[in-house]
């Protein structure tokens, strides 16, 4: 079975180290952001363009990592990871203020967010940790794992940022639970996490962050303030039906009554415009992103390729998860946005370039098979 | 110790171990996403129908529309009221993002005075949010160049072209027409217990007065709707459907304005009030009060200097003294009474007593006085009313007895408001026992019946009662309903306005009119009429009574030169008139302030008067 694969695969594409499908169904997804940015910034043909820009860039950054060899990956998790860190520190020392966050480090030539570095960086380094020894880890290289996984997490939420920290946290978990963690011990921190929240609610939040995790329980709370994104959200998709408004047709959207509506809240612009339909075929497209992510994952030859491979794309689903549950209302607004379809260079680079080592995981079997 | 670990892994293992995560991981995934869906299933199908509604509240803003005004034309189509569009400069409060930076930026820009603006931070505090207030009114077009140029850089500001009531003919008019104002927080309660207040809330100004008040609901108009989309500043993006306004009804009013026009000149600077009615059904063609003031002040927005002005001038201008003042109808009214003499048998045609040129009653000494000094010598009730002979009246009045007088006056309409359209009417005074025993507590003495007998003591009408009373007279009975109302127009459609009459008066001797009637057409024809001189060589029939009334009572030993005493105290001149004697077309009531006597100065005026509406009827024959 696995031959008559082999076989069917384009020697070209292997050569390039793409995978076919994966590329078309990001293609998919880089034409619906397009689409869905020209309608959501009000027919701004300029913002469109410099969208479409930036993916040219973001698919030239995947291409370009997926040649990297693996063995180099591989090699450079740890100082990758240690180099992110130091910048974390830096940032957390001599970082720049935009709104109330220190998230950036001005190096002097640009500006750079290490926490986006930290986004690949974290799974790296972690599988790289645990697949060295083989896998199911050992209770103590766990504990390690977890201690190493705390560090830039905390690092990134003490600026605050909590959307990235919470999605970096995942990363690492998923290399853990992908690597056997005994579900014994995934019980026990589902139940420690549990009562961690009421830690975190009252010494390590903001003010800022406590007003969204009301406003999410409750969005009518304050209809004009926090719950207002929530409320203009919901009644955008809702009022956008089994068929939807039509492109460009959102009132919601092209009204203005929605907030962020080309970044965070674009789903619901989406949604608005082309319906549940619309719905149905974005979670198709992303439904087969993650399982051919996960597929690739598991025909990897190495633990380490198939743990970073699986991190990468569970993580994606995180993205996708609590995008569309904040914009709808199951889940409390933290800043991330819909992967591969918001606004935005930064997010859309770190996700490709992700996506680049994946499909340099999926490549490589062959090469070591073969050579 | 790495490697020996590497080297005992087992990688078959490790594959499945990782497989099996994987497909957990993979079944959790399509969990959510069915979690996902669902949810979205709810939003968009479930709760689809209430989603579409809050966005459509969102988008639509209803607009409303004020209707028209209703135009006021005068009997022969001659505009009385009209609507004129102004340009305004005008902001909404909220949505400006800095309003004091923005009101002293405007305030350059078109010179725009601080009392303004502080108008406007008056108005400001009135008005609901959202609303749109004027800051600068009427602009001219070179304000208007200038703002539009710059219009971009003040947000929340735009010049509204708005339709504003204008009186072409200014204080002609005043007291008939009324006006309208800008609606205040006391009408915006009234409105709302009225349950009208919906109709409303598009409407600036409302009648305040005169007809404009009376038939407001008439000229107001029904408000339109428009359905408009706005995106979330509030700005109209377009417009989706229009529900138009319907105007209000034009009234076509009685009123001649020529003959309306005369009547004003005719009463030149003096205060005093003319009313030319139409006795059969109570048409008014021309009802002037002087001094009066522009209505325009009104409906543009009168300023607190203006209106202060009219409030504390000693002339009252605000008053209407056709409908309001409360004068004491002096001889006036001396042949309604001789017909209650003759219809209570106190006397006949024929009675005749000696007048000397005083009344007194017995054992006590106070002379009343009649107004010819050596008096009348033997008079009837015709010569007494043709020579308007007081002594006579005091006799008749004191045998007739305060309630038999105040009953039967009471007929006529003295004491009561006539019902004229417009709401500033006075029921002034017809006095009676009980009413002294009310207002003053005090019995009535026979001595003050004896001054009822000439019009005088307690006993006031208005100037609209009086013209109600020689109506009946003329009329024979029935009693008119004063009205400007014609017709209203809707459309193509016209209404007449319903002729109202109240209970008319009825004799047991019908004759008894014709002996008060055939004396006030001596009155005016007659060798010793009273009115005589003014109506030589008239082109007409016609009837009259003259009135002069003391404003001040005179000292028994005093005599009554009017060059003496101060203007306010001379006496009043009334002339109440109907024309032609047979079948009248016009009754004319005449009252001018500390003017002098009746005959004299009212007279003439109300000849005046016949002439021009004479010469109008023959033009129009002639035509």
């Amino acid at each position: 079975m696995r031959t008559t694969d082999e076989r069917e695969r384009n020697p070209w594409l292997q050569r390039l180290h793409i995978d076919g499908p994966l590329l078309v169904a990001l293609l998919a997804l880089a034409a619906l952001s397009l689409v869905t940015i020209y309608s959501a910034s009000g027919q701004d043909w300029q913002m469109t363009e410099r969208q479409g820009i930036r993916i040219g860039i973001a698919f030239i950054v995947m291409l370009g990592i997926a040649q990297i060899p693996l063995s180099a990956i591989q090699r450079w998790s740890l100082p990758l990871f240690a180099v992110g860190v130091a910048l974390l520190l830096g940032v957390l020392l001599f970082g720049i203020s935009v709104n109330g966050a220190q998230r950036w480090l001005d190096i002097g030539v640009t500006r750079i967010q290490p926490s986006e570095l930290m986004k690949l960086a974290v799974p790296m380094a972690i599988a790289w940790f645990i697949a060295e020894h083989g896998i199911p880890p050992s209770k103590r290289r766990l504990a390690a794992a977890f201690v190493l996984l705390l560090i830039p997490t905390l690092m990134i939420a003490k600026q605050p940022d909590l959307g990235t920290s919470l999605l970096i946290a995942c990363s690492g978990i998923f290399v853990l639970f992908l690597a056997g963690m005994s579900w014994r011990l995934i019980i026990f921190f589902i139940i420690a996490v549990g009562s961690f929240i009421p830690v975190l609610w009252l010494f390590l939040m903001r003010e800022y962050q406590r007003q969204r995790v009301l406003t999410f329980l409750d969005p009518e709370r304050d209809p004009l303030g926090s719950g207002y994104q929530i409320i203009q959200s919901k009644i955008a998709i809702g009022s956008g039906g089994i068929e939807g408004k039509g492109w460009l047709q959102g009132t919601q959207s092209q009204l203005e009554f929605l907030p962020e509506r080309h970044t965070d809240f674009i789903f619901s612009v989406f949604s608005e415009e082309f319906g549940l339909v619309g719905v149905i075929v974005l979670l198709l497209i992303y439904g087969f992103v993650i399982f051919r992510g996960m597929i690739i994952s598991m025909r990897a030859q190495r633990t380490y390729h198939k743990l970073l491979a699986g991190s990468l794309t569970l993580t994606f689903f995180v993205y996708v998860m609590v995008n569309i549950g904040m914009v709808s209302g199951l889940l409390p607004v933290v800043g991330v946005p819909l992967p591969l379809i918001s606004y935005g260079g930064t997010s859309m680079v770190t996700l490709l370039a992700g996506f680049g080592l994946i499909m340099g995981i999926s490549t490589n079997r062959r090469l070591v098979m073969h050579g | 110790m790495v490697k020996q670990r590497a080297t005992i892994r087992d990688h078959q293992a490790e594959s499945a171990l990782f497989a099996r995560r994987a497909w957990v991981a993979l079944l959790l995934t399509t969990v959510v996403f069915a979690i996902l869906l669902y949810n979205m299933y709810g939003l968009q199908v479930t709760q689809h129908q209430n989603f579409q509604t809050r966005s459509n509240d969102n988008r639509i803003k209803v607009v409303p529309l004020a209707p028209n005004r209703g135009l006021i034309y005068d009997r022969n189509g001659q505009l009385l009221a009209e609507n004129r569009p102004v340009l305004s400069l005008e902001l909404v409060p909220e949505r400006v993002p800095d309003l004091d930076a923005t009101l002293s930026r405007l305030q350059q820009l078109l010179s725009i005075s601080d009392q303004q603006v502080e108008e406007f931070q008056q108005n400001r505090k009135r008005e609901r949010r959202f609303n749109q207030i004027i800051l600068l009114d009427r602009l001219n077009e070179a304000q208007v160049a200038r703002f539009a140029v710059r219009q971009h850089e003040f947000p929340g500001v735009s010049i509204e072209a708005r339709l504003v009531r204008y009186y072409p003919h200014g204080d002609l008019l005043t007291h008939a027409l009324g006006y309208v104002a800008k609606i205040n927080r006391n009408d915006l309660e009234k409105l709302r217990a009225e349950g009208v207040h919906a109709n409303y809330v598009a409407t600036r100004t409302m009648g305040k007065l005169g007809i404009e008040r009376f038939y407001e609901e008439q000229l107001h108009g029904v408000i339109g709707y428009q359905q408009v989309e706005v995106d979330i500043h509030g700005r109209p993006i377009r417009t989706l459907s229009v529900e138009p306004p319907v105007p209000g009804q034009d009234l076509q009013l009685e009123l001649d304005l020529d003959l309306q026009r005369y009547a004003h000149e005719q009463l030149g600077d003096g205060r005093g009030s003319i009313i030319v009615m139409d006795p059969r059904d109570g048409g008014l063609l021309a009802m002037v009060s002087k001094p009066g003031y522009d209505p325009n002040w009104f409906a543009q927005g009168i300023s607190y200097q203006q209106y202060e002005g009219l409030l504390s001038s000693p002339h009252s201008p605000l008053l209407n003294r056709s409908t309001q003042g409360g004068y004491p109808p002096a001889s006036t009214i001396k042949p309604q009474l001789a017909i209650l003499g003759l219809e209570e048998n106190i006397i006949t045609p024929d009675t005749k007593i000696w007048d000397p040129g005083w009344f007194k009653i017995k054992n006590i000494d106070h002379r009343y006085r009649d107004w010819l000094a050596w008096g009348h010598g033997w008079v009837d009730v015709a010569s007494a009313i043709i020579e308007s002979c007081d002594t006579f009246f005091y006799d008749l009045a004191l045998k007739m007895g305060i309630d038999t007088i105040s009953e039967h006056m009471s007929q006529y309409g003295f004491g009561d408001y006539t019902g004229i359209d417009i709401a500033e009417e006075s029921a002034a005074v017809m006095p009676s026992r009980g009413w002294k025993r009310a207002r003053f507590n005090e019995p009535w003495y026979a001595g003050e019946t004896i001054s009822i007998g000439i019009g005088q003591s307690y006993w006031t009408a208005t100037p609209i009662q009086l013209a109600v009373a020689t109506s009946v007279l003329v009329n024979r009975g029935k009693r008119p309903v004063p009205r400007f109302l014609q017709k209203i127009q809707e459309g193509d459609i016209e209404l007449p306005a319903v002729v109202e009459q109240k209970p008319p008066v009825i004799l047991k001797n019908p004759d008894n009119w014709d002996i008060a009637l055939d004396a006030m057409v001596d009155v005016v024809s007659g060798v010793k009429g009273t009115a005589r001189s003014a109506f030589q060589n008239v082109q007409f029939t016609s009837g009259g009574k003259t009135g002069t009334a003391q404003v001040r009572s005179i000292a028994q030993d005093e005599k009554y030169i009017a060059e003496d005493i101060a203007e306010k105290y001379r006496d009043n001149a009334m002339y109440v008139g109907y024309a032609p004697a047979d079948n009248p077309e016009i009754v004319v009531v005449v009252t001018l302030e500390n003017a002098g006597g009746g005959g004299s100065v009212a007279a003439p005026l109300a000849r005046n008067i016949m002439d021009f509406y004479f010469n109008q009827e023959r033009q129009r024959a002639n035509n």
